[in-house]
């Protein structure tokens, strides 16, 4: 058998797994790693410039591809500096190994120089994490990590190697293993065929039905098996933020996205269903406002590959454990094999309903922002950038209203292409998960939009992008204030805007694209809008910062009424309540 | 509502920093937690009490489930099952006292295993709430330091939790 160090065996089990790409940022701890990378051909390192950038870039090139994103850093700062990013794709279930370096076991727990305790630190934030003992378990402690990290509800797991562990003196025998046996880890397959005849006799049964679909469609590859059963159903369907694409935003049934800045049918049409039939979507307090207002007729059926996400916050009716492919393909064969139909007259009445509130308030049968000053308004600027990429581009976001109006106007028709921070809701995201697609899909369109707060969370990955030739498009709808903080402080605390402005302190962000190597657009009046975004798309290999001044006074909405408002309840204008 | 989870999982450092983290993360408390090897040195046998409702208590087992480290559960006070805890308790007893601790020992079943002329140091078995009648018979007044082990269980009968 072959005899390799353990920093080979580790770049070698990466390979055999079949990484390809790793970002990451070099240290002491990690020296023998890099140099095990230095000294291979099969895997591309990305050097970023700070290791939260290496999390979301990981994390933005995942969640486009659908395969593992994988980093590495070095012990102490770095490992520390990855947290935000593991806790980032914790929250969102996304597939990630972190490999960080760890100071030499036998200096463990000496204080020693950038020495963190990084399975201690990641421990609430990772699926699982691993600190290394010697060298011979690395294949199989690798083996285990992409296992774990990918399948049932995906999520990040740490492997904490420390120095000694990577020696090149000290070598072994390699082997990476073919099969895993874990007996304490299995996770859910195929859901209860009983609990799903009893779903589908309800589904069809429904009056009001609503089909709430959420991240874990788009991360277990249930768009297709969705949008089938959704149009044999005829049924409307409504996405979570992070479930956005799941469902065709084009089609007539799409009711756009629902919850707090959900649209005015989504929220009404949940309040009043009879039935909800729930996807890989977890019930977050952020859809649901007041829980025991949730839906108050509906029964629920909620399919989840993680029964801790059944009957956490609102209880379902009838549970189903398994992934939405194996589940919705049941369900699609039992329909198929079926006697019964839904009721027709009902969905058309439904339907009719729907219509009327659409008509009323919806965000996509009129504009609902002004359309008539000389201000540009963040919404027409993502309709603007809708248009000129076909609605096919890669869309990364950071957070604040810049994201809800991304996610509101930019209507997804595919799974993946709507990459954002929607459970830990974290500004600095966008730019680097925008890098990591770019990598995955160098042929495509990749925007990020971001605000002019959020951007400067991790401005430093302007740097990776140089040096990679990434050629994003960055737009920064500038509304020169943190405009999500700013909203509820004019909703809630009278207009006292304490620390959301920064007083002329911005920078001019086509002077600092240009420093790093990129172009840069500043667009203020309304009239050139449209010229200058489709100038700045038609440029496809340069970055290209385009910073664009918005209405500051504008906030997102529909907004849900919180606290203690039911899903219904929302202000639909400054001065519009329902 | 009171309740035993009794847990199997891989004896692997850190798995039990795993177990005590998801009760602080999530919120839940822990009234008390005993953990050993079993058998099977691969495998620790884990005992812990907590209190919440059915709702709280499906998220526990859920979340204990969801640890890597976990290999099998149960929830012991579903069904009939043994319950036990070790008190050792350091006891003035001088004089008159000395028949007086030594009648409520033998009352409860228990043990004196280490005598000076001033005190006894007593040990009892048994449920939480026998242990806890024990302390109360004794008074407070002789009491000087008082050590519990934390209820371990076991289900009656045929039923076993094992891999
Ligand atoms: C400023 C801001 C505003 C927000 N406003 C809103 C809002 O208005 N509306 C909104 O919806 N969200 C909003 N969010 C996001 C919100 O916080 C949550 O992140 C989001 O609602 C969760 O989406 P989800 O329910 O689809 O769950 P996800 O976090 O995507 O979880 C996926 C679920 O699917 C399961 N799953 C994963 N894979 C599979 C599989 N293969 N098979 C079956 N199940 C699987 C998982 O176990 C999990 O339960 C906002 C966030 C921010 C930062
Ligand atoms: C790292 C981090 N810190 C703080 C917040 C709280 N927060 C949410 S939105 C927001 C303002 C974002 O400002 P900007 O990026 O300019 O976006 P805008 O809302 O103005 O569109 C803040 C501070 C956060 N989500 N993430
Ligand atoms: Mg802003």
């Amino acid at each position: 058998m072959e005899l390799l160090s353990g920093g080979d065996m580790l770049v070698r089990a990466l390979q055999d797994e079949g990484v390809d790409l790793i970002f990451g940022y070099p240290g002491g701890s990690a020296l023998h790693i890099y140099d095990a990378i230095f000294r291979q051909k099969g895997i591309k390192h990305v050097l970023v410039r700070h290791e939260q950038g290496a999390t979301h870039a990981a994390d933005g090139y995942s969640r486009s591809t659908g395969k593992v994103g994988v980093v590495l850093v070095t012990s102490g700062p770095g490992a520390t500096n990855a947290i935000t990013g593991i806790a980032t794709a914790y929250m969102d279930s996304i597939p990630m190994v972190v490999i960080s370096g760890q100071v030499p076991s036998d200096k463990i727990g000496e204080d020693a120089f950038q020495e963190t305790d990084m399975v201690g630190c990641s421990r609430p934030i990772v699926k699982h994490s691993f600190l290394v003992k010697n060298a011979e378990e690395i294949p199989e402690v690798v083996k285990k990590a992409f296992y774990i990290a990918s399948t049932g509800r995906p999520g990040p797991v740490v492997i904490d190697i420390p120095k000694d562990v990577t020696n090149p003196a000290d070598r072994f025998p390699y082997r990476y293993p073919e099969k895993l046996r874990m007996r304490s880890y299995t996770p859910a397959g195929k859901g209860h065929s009983g609990q799903i005849r009893k779903a589908i006799a309800l589904l069809l049964s429904a009056k009001r039905p609503v089909i709430y679909a959420g991240g874990g469609v788009v991360q277990g590859e249930g768009a297709g098996l969705l949008t089938e059963l959704a149009k044999r159903l005829n049924y409307p369907v409504t996405n979570t933020l992070m479930g956005l694409g799941a469902y065709p935003g084009s089609d007539k049934r799409f009711l756009g996205m629902l919850g707090m800045h959900g649209t005015f049918e989504a929220n009404t049409a949940m309040h009043h269903a009879d039935v909800i039939l729930a996807v890989g979507a977890r019930f977050d307090d952020r859809v649901t406002n007041t829980p025991n207002k949730f839906c108050p007729g509906a029964k629920i059926i909620h399919i989840d590959v993680d029964p801790a996400s059944i009957s956490k916050t609102i209880v379902a009716d009838i549970p189903i454990v398994g992934t939405v492919q194996s589940v919705l393909s049941e369900m699609l064969e039992m329909l198929k094999s079926s006697e019964e139909q839904p009721d027709q007259s009902a969905i058309v009445d439904w339907w009719r309903q729907i219509d009327d509130w659409r008509e009323r308030h919806g965000i996509y049968t009129a504009p609902r922002y002004r359309t008539d000053g000389a201000m540009i308004m963040p919404q027409e600027v993502i309709r603007a950038v809708y248009d000129i990429t076909e609605g096919d581009a890669f869309v990364t976001s950071d957070v604040g209203q810049h994201q809800m109006f991304a996610a509101q106007y930019y209507l997804f028709d595919k799974p993946r292409r709507w990459i954002n921070s929607g459970g830990l809701g974290t500004m600095g995201f966008g730019l680097p998960a925008a890098l990591g697609v770019k990598i995955a899909h160098p042929d495509k369109d990749v925007v990020c939009v971001t605000g002019e707060g959020s951007i400067q969370m991790c401005i430093q990955e302007l740097s990776t992008a140089t040096q990679y030739h990434l050629p994003v498009k960055i737009l920064c709808l500038n509304n020169q204030a943190l405009g999500m903080v700013k909203q509820w402080q004019e909703m809630q605390y009278e207009g006292r805007l304490s620390n959301s402005v920064y007083e002329e302190s911005l920078p001019d962000f086509v002077k600092l694209a240009e420093a790093y190597g990129h172009l840069g657009v500043k667009i203020e009046r309304r009239e050139e809008l449209h010229d200058k975004l489709h100038e700045a798309f038609a440029i496809k290999d340069r970055t290209v910062f385009i910073d664009v001044y918005v209405d500051p006074s504008e906030h997102v909405y529909p907004m849900q009424v919180m606290p203690n408002g039911s899903m219904r309840d929302m202000w639909l204008s400054k001065t519009e309540r329902t | 509502m009171r309740r035993i989870i009794s847990v199997l999982m891989e004896n692997e450092p850190g798995a039990l920093s795993r177990v005590v983290g998801l009760f602080s993360q999530r919120g839940y408390n822990i009234e008390s937690l005993t953990v050993a090897p079993t058998e099977d040195a691969t495998l620790s046998r884990l005992t812990m009490v907590t209190i919440g409702d059915d709702h709280k208590i499906e998220q526990v087992t859920k979340n204990l489930n969801k640890l890597i480290d976990v290999v099998k559960l149960v929830d012991l006070t579903e069904g009939s099952h043994i319950e036990r805890e070790l008190l050792l308790v350091k006891v003035r007893a001088s004089g008159a006292q000395r028949d007086e601790v030594k009648r409520s020992v033998d009352i409860f079943r228990g043990q004196i295993v280490d005598v000076t002329s001033n005190m006894y140091t007593v040990q009892v078995a048994g449920t939480g709430e026998k242990l806890d009648a024990f302390l109360q018979a004794l008074g407070e007044h002789t009491i000087m330091e008082v050590v519990r082990s934390g209820v371990s269980g076991i289900a009656r009968g045929e039923k076993v939790l094992s891999v």
